[in-house]
């Protein structure tokens, strides 16, 4: 019971901080909308999509009513997880910087349910950035959902940002500076990015880059979320929710391990 | 009869607790009986062990060796029940300062599963106790060091432990706000009846606050007893002379006055105790010959501390609140 209480007010003191601070919302949604307006258009009106197939299978020329910023939607979203997420694990070294995370480790409470406790809230603020991303979508950038395949996109990416957010915490735990959080967090998320498919087609790819998207988790809710939002995959659908709960589960294991041994 | 044991029976007790770091070892071997109710008091200079000891009773450091039981339990194998029956009240800031004051509250109170019908009317009353009624609804950014010290008062009661632990609570803050914060945790124990577990390195703090005081320096506790038992076993007066070269002190003639014990001599000064210091004062600079300076006065701790130890408690503050501010700013960052 106060396990469960405990999970609320961890969650609550989450969502009350990113209440207040509405301006990490705009920050949060300023980068995923210049790869789109910028990027998107820029490479948009250079290229020609080939080799993308639509969920029933026939390939599209490039003209199918999918411009490329379309085709990157999914991508940035995913994007957004991963900065939004993953840098949710620095306020753990700034809340050991102050005596709070003394605070909340000297409650009664499992270890367990704290690590819970803050993916959760960091997963609620993520998603309320990922839902305005998809409302400017729908209205800017001809993106389609009905209800059925918008309650599978946000619980797809929801799964991701369980994943990324353990992923956050876990390097913030083992960490002490800022700084070095900055350095790390960069150098894993470039990989997850870059190698997921956000920007390109993975059907074409030279075998050895291939391997890699293949190899990368992330590549497979890029696909999910293609999939859903635009009708497009290459790996099947229950594939793509497969892969990524296998890595938010390997993600929670390793993050409960790493806090339920983090110092002070 | 029952009662009566009841306040007897110790609420915390270490046997032999000792804590290592690599090879420097922080805590040594240090047993201690606190009774029910009392303020004790952990006096020491920084780096003394205090907080070490603290945190090994609060179960956030495993201990390397000896044991302790707090309100029964023992702190490596009951640790989540040590922790449901203690409040903690940290050296450095650790209010949610992004959150108001009464949301700290309410979140504290939900982390400690304090039945929620209840937890409202705790609220009122915990931030009544401190005086913080009125800004309840302010962001602790906005609190004043002061302030927010009292907020973690609050908090560190809300549960109703039986034990309060407060480390360094005016560390950096002014000797004005001190003064009003003791008249706040005197209230505390008062009023509810907790026993307060304080550590610190301000001499007036234990003197004004502690019904006993345990100076601890390098790990161990090397005196223990009130306050005024302390200073009274130091004997009388302290007398501190100092010397200006050539002339040397006779130590061996002001020896053999009755009145004067526990000489010490540091370099050009002489530290002795003696009762009734002010109509001793001439047979003593008669018997030690010619002196720079003479100054007499009661004892305070340091004195004790002094003559337990051999040097002087350092006051390290300018040290502690640099830190202290650097943590406030860091805070703010968030």
């Amino acid at each position: 019971m106060s396990e469960l209480s405990g999970l609320y007010a961890l969650w609550l003191r989450e969502v009350i901080v990113f209440s207040r601070e509405r301006s990490r919302v705009v920050a949060a949604l300023v980068q995923p909308l210049t790869w789109l307006v910028i990027f998107g258009t820029g490479l948009g009106s250079a290229v020609v999509l080939t080799g993308i197939e639509t969920g029933v299978g026939s390939a599209v020329g490039g003209n199918a009513g999918i411009t490329y910023q379309m085709f990157i939607f999914p991508g940035i979203m995913c994007m957004t997880v991963l900065y939004g997420c993953l840098f949710f694990g620095l306020y753990i070294i700034m809340d050991k910087r102050v005596d709070f995370l003394k605070e909340v480790l000297v409650a009664p409470l499992n270890r367990t349910t704290i690590f819970f406790g803050k993916v959760l809230g960091g997963a609620t603020d993520s998603i309320i950035e990922v839902v305005i991303l998809l409302a400017l979508g729908a209205a800017f950038f001809g993106i389609h959902l009905t209800p059925a395949t918008l309650a599978l996109t946000l619980l797809l990416i929801f799964i991701l940002m369980i994943a990324v957010v353990s992923l956050g915490l876990t390097i913030g735990s083992l960490m002490d500076s800022p700084e070095g959080f900055g350095l790390i967090g960069s150098f894993v998320i470039f990989p997850l990015f870059f190698l997921s498919g956000a920007l390109f087609p993975v059907n074409n790819l030279p075998s050895w880059l291939y391997a890699f998207v293949r190899v990368n988790p992330v590549s497979y809710t890029v696909d999910g979320l293609r999939t859903l939002i635009l009708g497009i995959g290459s790996f099947g659908l229950a594939v793509d929710f497969g892969v990524t709960a296998a890595f938010a589960l390997v993600m929670v294991v390793i993050g409960t391990q790493a806090f339920a041994r983090m110092k002070l | 009869m029952q009662a009566i044991h009841a306040i007897e029976t110790p609420v915390i007790e270490t046997q032999g607790l000792t804590k290592k770091f690599d090879k420097f070892v922080a805590v040594n071997k240090l047993n201690l009986s606190i009774n029910e109710g009392e303020i004790f008091g952990l006096l020491g200079p920084n780096g003394a062990g205090k907080t070490t000891t603290l945190s090994m009773l609060a179960t956030l450091l495993p201990p390397s060796g000896g044991s302790a039981r707090v309100n029964g339990f023992d702190v490596s194998r009951e640790a989540s029940r040590v922790r449901k029956s203690i409040g903690f009240v940290f050296q450095d800031p650790s209010s949610d300062d992004l959150l108001t004051g009464r949301e700290n509250l309410y979140l504290h109170s939900l982390m400690y599963g304090v039945d929620m019908r209840a937890a409202q009317k705790k609220i009122d009353a915990a931030l009544e106790l401190v005086d913080l009624t009125e800004r309840q609804n302010e962001r602790v950014k906005k609190y004043s060091g002061g302030m927010r010290r009292r907020l973690e008062l609050a908090r560190g009661l809300l549960h109703e432990p039986r034990i309060l632990f407060l480390d360094e609570p005016t560390l950096g803050l002014d000797p004005q706000t001190r003064e009003h914060l003791w008249k706040y945790i005197k209230r505390l124990s008062t009023e509810k009846k907790v026993t307060i577990i304080i550590t610190t390195h301000y001499m007036e703090e234990a003197d004004a606050l502690c019904d006993r005081v345990a100076i601890i320096d390098r790990g161990k506790v090397v005196a223990l007893d009130s306050p005024a038992n302390l200073k009274k076993g130091l004997g009388g007066d302290v007398v501190y002379l100092s010397f200006r070269k050539p002339n040397k002190p006779n130590l061996a003639a002001v020896k053999k006055l009755r009145c004067v014990r526990n000489v010490k001599r540091e370099g050009d000064r002489v530290t002795l105790s003696c009762d009734y210091a002010a109509s001793q004062l001439q047979n003593i600079l008669k018997a030690i010959g010619k002196v720079e300076s003479v100054e007499s006065r009661s004892p305070t701790l340091n004195d004790v501390f002094l003559h337990f130890t051999g040097k002087e408690i350092r006051d390290d503050d300018g040290d502690a609140e640099g830190g202290y501010h650097e943590r406030m700013m860091h805070s703010g960052n968030r």
